[in-house]
């Protein structure tokens, strides 16, 4: 059985048809490319999973669990975490306090619940020095941190709670060269460690770097779902694109 | 180098002030505000006047405390000062028609204005009305509703504990003064150290950031409407008290010193961060500045323009420092 399996899922925003019955797998261990043009339904596709967003109609299943019901922590809970490509990180709180936002830690007197700020410092910074991100110090405000430093943390968030599946949208569309190497690394190395991936990119050459399988979503549906060795190029721009044949030489 | 050279004071100032994170200067402008009307005023730094200023800012700041929750998560709640009118209204006359205990009355003036709160906040969160709007509403349909159940007229007649609570003096300072410490001394604690407050600031410093990571920004929303709701409630019962009767056309104008106190003392308008120390330091400005025009024999008309200027005032300072970069 699949990690996550996805069974005809719908969504409409009033007369638009978002997604119109979307089908996909996702094994354990394996990174899904999941690819198309702008409005083709890829975050909305995306927010349907985390529970942002409820599905019209349709199944979704997450270790043989149904997520249809839950809400965003519960699915939190249940080992789904995403990297927004906006990142959601609250912009006046400290480093810590993203990557526990919404998991804080906390200690009880007379029964009330308190934020434990110390352990949460403690822990972020191990996880900070874990990944290897160049952030100083935990207690640094996040706005104040440059965009590659605010998705280390976003990523850091993301990979504190032992997550089975991470949903990356656009993770290198605002990073430099050598930033999206260090992305790319640690796509591979968390698919060693048996975590899925499901990467949602514009940069095919990042795509065929990295995944295993690569989806591809138009208008709501998915119309390609090809092993990354079984497809090129080519074929897949002229998916995105709608095109019936492989697009010709310079057509793309 | 420059930067080493601004980092530390940053660090020291974090340091100090972090758990708090109020805006420095409000002390200041308080320090100065003081200064000012000492010179004007012989009368001022007296004793009973300075019990006057802090019974005066009682009120005002436990409505404030309120809006500091609700203007974090970059809410506004205009409907504080009628809620107030009519909580009082509520307790007195459920006193006077049916001879309930006054623990029940100080409870149904607080319940009553956690009940106007959370039509606010049902309204805002499942109605997607925009909380300026709905607020609005409420300030004139809370207010109605007072004038309406006492036919305009005061109640008289609170029982000797209730009016305790807003004209004994224990230990020589006036009881409301207690109220709004204890008050402010838990609202810090909730706002700083627990996820209830914190997730306040959070919503709004990016909602949509709180929601993905399992916030349940809705029922959150509605709970820190009700809360101040609830505040207005106690500052209701506060001022009934003092008076020794429920005023339906008590606590006119209330919301502006309210919202007031709140942005000088260094809570963002626009939501993300807020403080309860500096909301204190703010309502104290506002009680300094009208105890002050009061005691130079200012007419009360001039104090209202104060009020809105000193309003204008702080959030265009504030927006000047954001212009320059300057965060503390």
């Amino acid at each position: 059985m699949s990690l996550l399996e996805l069974v005809g899922v719908k969504k409409s925003f009033g007369a638009i048809e978002a997604l119109r019955g979307v089908t996909f797998n996702v094994e354990a261990g394996s990174v899904v490319a999941l690819v198309g043009d702008n409005g083709a339904g890829k975050s909305t596709l995306m927010k349907t999973i985390t529970g942002v967003y409820k599905p019209d109609a349709g199944e979704v299943h997450f270790d043989g669990v149904p997520l249809a019901d839950k809400d965003p922590r519960a699915i939190r809970e249940a080992g789904v975490e995403m990297i927004y490509q906006d990142l959601a990180l609250a912009k006046m709180r400290d480093v810590a306090a993203n990557i526990f936002l919404g998991r804080e830690r906390t200690w009880s007197f007379l029964g009330l619940r308190f934020i434990d700020h110390k352990a949460m410092r403690d822990e972020a910074a191990a996880m900070i020095e874990k990944l290897g991100a160049r952030v100083k110090s935990v207690s640094q405000i996040a706005g104040q941190l440059s965009g590659g430093q605010q998705q280390s943390v976003a990523i850091a968030r993301a990979l504190t709670f032992n997550p089975k599946l991470v949903i990356m949208d656009e993770p290198t569309a605002a990073l430099a060269v050598r930033e999206i190497e260090h992305v790319l690394d640690l796509i591979r190395r968390l698919k060693t460690q048996g975590i899925a991936v499901i990467l949602i990119s514009h940069r095919l050459t990042d795509v065929f770097a990295v995944a295993d399988r690569i989806v591809v979503l138009r208008q709501g549906e998915v119309i390609a779902d090809d092993p990354v060795g079984q497809t090129s190029m080519a074929a897949v721009v002229a998916h995105i694109v709608g095109a019936e044949e492989p697009a010709r030489e310079g057509a793309a | 180098m420059s930067l080493a050279a601004a980092s530390l004071p940053q660090s020291l100032r974090q340091r100090l002030l972090g758990a708090t994170a109020f805006r420095v200067e409000s002390l200041f402008v308080l320090a100065a505000l003081c200064g000012i009307m000492a010179v004007l005023s012989p009368y001022f730094l007296s004793i009973s006047n300075i019990l006057n200023i802090l019974l005066a800012t009682s009120v005002i700041g436990v409505l404030a405390i309120g809006a500091t929750f609700v203007i974090s998560s970059a809410g506004i709640d205009l409907s504080v000062g009628s809620v107030l009118a009519l909580s009082g209204v509520v307790g007195c006359q459920l006193i006077a028609n049916f001879d309930l205990l006054w623990p029940v009355g100080i409870l149904a003036c607080i319940a009553a204005g956690g009940a106007a709160g959370f039509v606010n906040g049902f309204l805002v969160t499942r109605g997607g009305i925009p909380p300026f709007i709905v607020t609005l509403g409420m300030l004139g349909v809370a207010r109605g509703f007072a004038l309406v159940l006492t036919n305009g007229l005061p109640i008289y007649g609170l029982p000797d504990p209730i009016v305790y609570i807003g004209q004994g003096r224990p230990l020589g300072v006036p009881s409301p003064v207690y109220v709004l410490l204890a008050t402010a001394a838990i609202a810090h604690v909730v706002l700083t150290q627990t996820r209830f407050g914190l997730y306040a600031q959070v919503i709004g410093d990016n909602e949509s950031a709180a929601r993905a990571m399992g916030v349940a920004v809705e029922r959150h929303k509605t709970l820190l409407y009700t809360l101040s709701g609830a505040l207005a409630g106690l500052a209701g019962l506060l001022f009934a008290a003092r008076v020794n009767a429920g005023d339906p056309t008590a606590g006119l104008n209330y919301e502006l010193t309210a919202v007031t106190a709140t942005i000088i003392g260094g809570t963002n308008l626009f939501g993300g961060k807020g403080s309860v120390v500096g909301t204190i330091i703010g309502a104290l400005i506002m009680g300094v500045l009208q105890n002050g025009l009061n005691l130079l024999a200012v007419p009360s008309f001039y104090q209202q323009m104060a009020i809105g200027a000193v309003l204008v005032l702080a959030v265009w300072l504030d927006r000047i420092n954001a212009v320059q970069g300057w965060r503390r």
